[in-house]
């Protein structure tokens, strides 16, 4: 009987091992690309210093320095579901703010890449993004209250330095009860100068937070805005001349 | 030396072939070799070694002293971090090893044909990590510190018992494939102008979280773990990890290597067996060393795991040209 060569088995069991290769090939090569698809990811806030959000996806190799060095551990890395940005360092704010406990943004220097640009030296030339306030009908002062107890309550995991206790060493916002007759956290906590005052509202008995040219973004009045959800956010990447 | 131009050429997927030249002494060894009456109990007594190497009863030394080096390393990362010990800071990716700059030499290549630009501390350390391994041995990273190695070789066991029921085949890729891989994904990150390997490599993953906890991308390297116990055996390491070849390559030069010594080798071929790479080990083949020491090729990750599997000590540890390691 007539037998072709492609038909005997070292030859049948060549093509096959060729399809499951090509198989594998587009297999591999189709995740990995299934991995940018979620552009729709939510935007995030950045560390400090943080280039362009193309640039800075595309410079991070994903080592998770600024993880270990920041000493209040504001940052996360992203997971699989925030799609192109796997493993890119974030920040949240409302969860943990990025207080500058560490004075001199170990974050910047620890990043072996650039993705965290050297050319930032100190808290207030950072630009990560603006405060914002979202909900003014909510807050506390905009109605002339005071604030009395935990910011966030006694299960609020996030830390805070503050220079009248520990000018070096953050510690839990639960830990330090506040007591303002007029709620002004946002301003009395911001660790930049001159970012947020309170002022009068016009027409009314209460004052309201407004922010200035010096806010950084870092987040902080967002993370210990005691009303809930919080008055105060960070509109990421946004600057003055884009607002 | 572990580098030759037909180890590099194997290594990229060339299929091994029979050496032209072969010298007269190792002739004479094939020869008094084939002239050997092979009695039963020979037979026997190699069919129990090819066994016991299947099921793992054989020393464990090398396999043990690679494990002990292996998770004190990524322990070492992880509580660096954890109980802030700061000497290993970063991951298996990039880190502060001591203050020196590292960074894994195929990740750091996707980050700058990404962005298009190299920051100095990135540049020193990938040439860190280049001399490092040029000195250790290239593929030695594989099996001596990589966290997914580890893994993958838990769940090998799991399929080589499955093989051994019949209740799984393993089914080969093309080695080629991994060649194409490293292109494929370095020219999609210059197009992309996005790292896209760094993303999926389960080093990666697994580094980040066996250190900052654990992530759905896990999830991923589950799949990958499920998809070698399966269907196809270390499947990532042999035909996928551009970070693998790349130290292959790395490895060329390097004068740590496995040494195949002719004389006493019985040919049964439990190192083939053991081994993650069988096709470095090509010369232990009857009449198919072409010398009678035989460096082993560069895709070798010096697990040792043929070392420790060897009755007769024919394959050894050697720092090219200046001793044995036992």
């Amino acid at each position: 009987m007539f037998t072709s060569k492609k038909s005997t088995p070292r030859h049948q069991e060549s093509r096959r091992r060729f399809l499951r290769t090509m198989a594998l090939f587009f297999g591999v090569i189709g995740t990995s690309l299934a991995t940018i698809f979620p552009a729709f990811a939510k935007s995030r806030l950045r560390p400090p210093g943080a280039i362009e959000e193309g640039e800075f996806l595309a410079s991070c190799i994903k080592c998770g320095q600024c993880v270990q060095v920041c000493p209040v551990q504001a940052i996360d890395l992203a997971d699989i579901d925030e799609g192109m940005g796997i493993g890119v360092p974030y920040i949240d704010a409302r969860s943990q703010a990025c207080d500058f406990s560490c004075d001199a943004v170990q974050c910047i220097l620890a990043c072996p890449t650039g993705s965290l640009s050297p050319t930032v030296s100190k808290k207030e030339d950072v630009r990560m993004g603006l405060a914002r306030v979202a909900r003014l009908e909510a807050c506390l002062a905009y109605h002339g209250q005071g604030f009395k107890g935990q910011a966030r309550g006694p299960h609020f995991q996030g830390l805070l330095r503050y220079a009248e206790i520990d000018r070096w060493k953050p510690i839990p916002v639960k830990d330090y009860p506040e007591d303002r007759e007029l709620c002004d956290l946002c301003v009395c906590r911001c660790p930049i100068e001159k970012a947020i005052s309170l002022r009068p509202v016009e027409g009314g008995k209460g004052m309201k937070p407004v922010i200035h040219e010096a806010c950084v973004g870092c987040g902080v009045c967002e993370m210990i805005c005691p009303v809930e959800p919080t008055v105060i956010v960070i509109d990421e990447r946004k600057t003055w001349e884009t607002a | 030396m572990k580098g030759n131009f037909e180890a590099l050429a194997v290594m990229f997927g060339k299929e091994p072939i029979k050496p032209k030249r072969i010298t007269e002494q190792a002739i004479k060894i094939h020869k008094d070799k084939r002239e050997l009456a092979i009695t039963p109990e020979t037979i026997a007594k190699i069919k129990q070694e090819l066994k016991n190497a299947r099921q793992g009863n054989y020393s464990k030394k090398w396999r043990n002293r690679r494990w002990t080096a292996l998770i004190s390393i990524n322990l070492l990362f992880t509580l660096s971090f954890w109980i802030d010990i700061q000497l290993f800071e970063g991951s298996m990716i990039a880190s502060r090893v001591l203050g020196f700059h590292m960074a894994d030499v195929y990740s750091a290549l996707q980050v700058v044909l990404a962005y298009k630009i190299m920051f100095i501390n990135l540049a020193i350390g990938t040439i860190t990590v280049f001399f490092i391994w040029i000195f250790l041995g290239g593929r030695a990273f594989c099996s001596w510190v990589c966290p997914y190695h580890l893994f993958a070789e838990w769940t090998e066991r799991i399929h080589i018992k499955l093989v051994e029921k019949k209740w799984v085949k393993d089914h080969p890729f093309h080695r080629g494939v991994r060649t194409i891989f490293w292109i494929v994904f370095s020219i999609l990150a210059f197009i992309l102008g996005y790292a896209l390997f760094n993303s999926i490599n389960p080093v990666g993953i697994v580094s980040r979280a066996l250190i900052y906890g654990p992530s759905l991308a896990i999830l991923w390297v589950v799949m990958l773990l499920l998809f070698e116990i399966f269907y196809s055996r270390r499947a990532w390491c042999r035909y996928v990890c551009p970070m693998g070849l790349t130290y292959g390559i790395t490895g060329a030069l390097s004068p740590l290597q496995v040494t195949y010594h002719l004389p006493d080798c019985q040919h049964e071929g439990a190192c083939r067996v053991v081994c993650e790479v069988p096709h470095v080990l090509e010369c232990v083949k009857k009449s198919r060393a072409k010398e009678v020491t035989v460096d082993i090729g560069t895709d070798c990750t010096l697990c040792g795991a043929c070392v420790d599997v060897c009755p007769t000590s024919s394959l050894r540890f050697e720092i090219k040209g200046l001793s044995y390691l036992t």
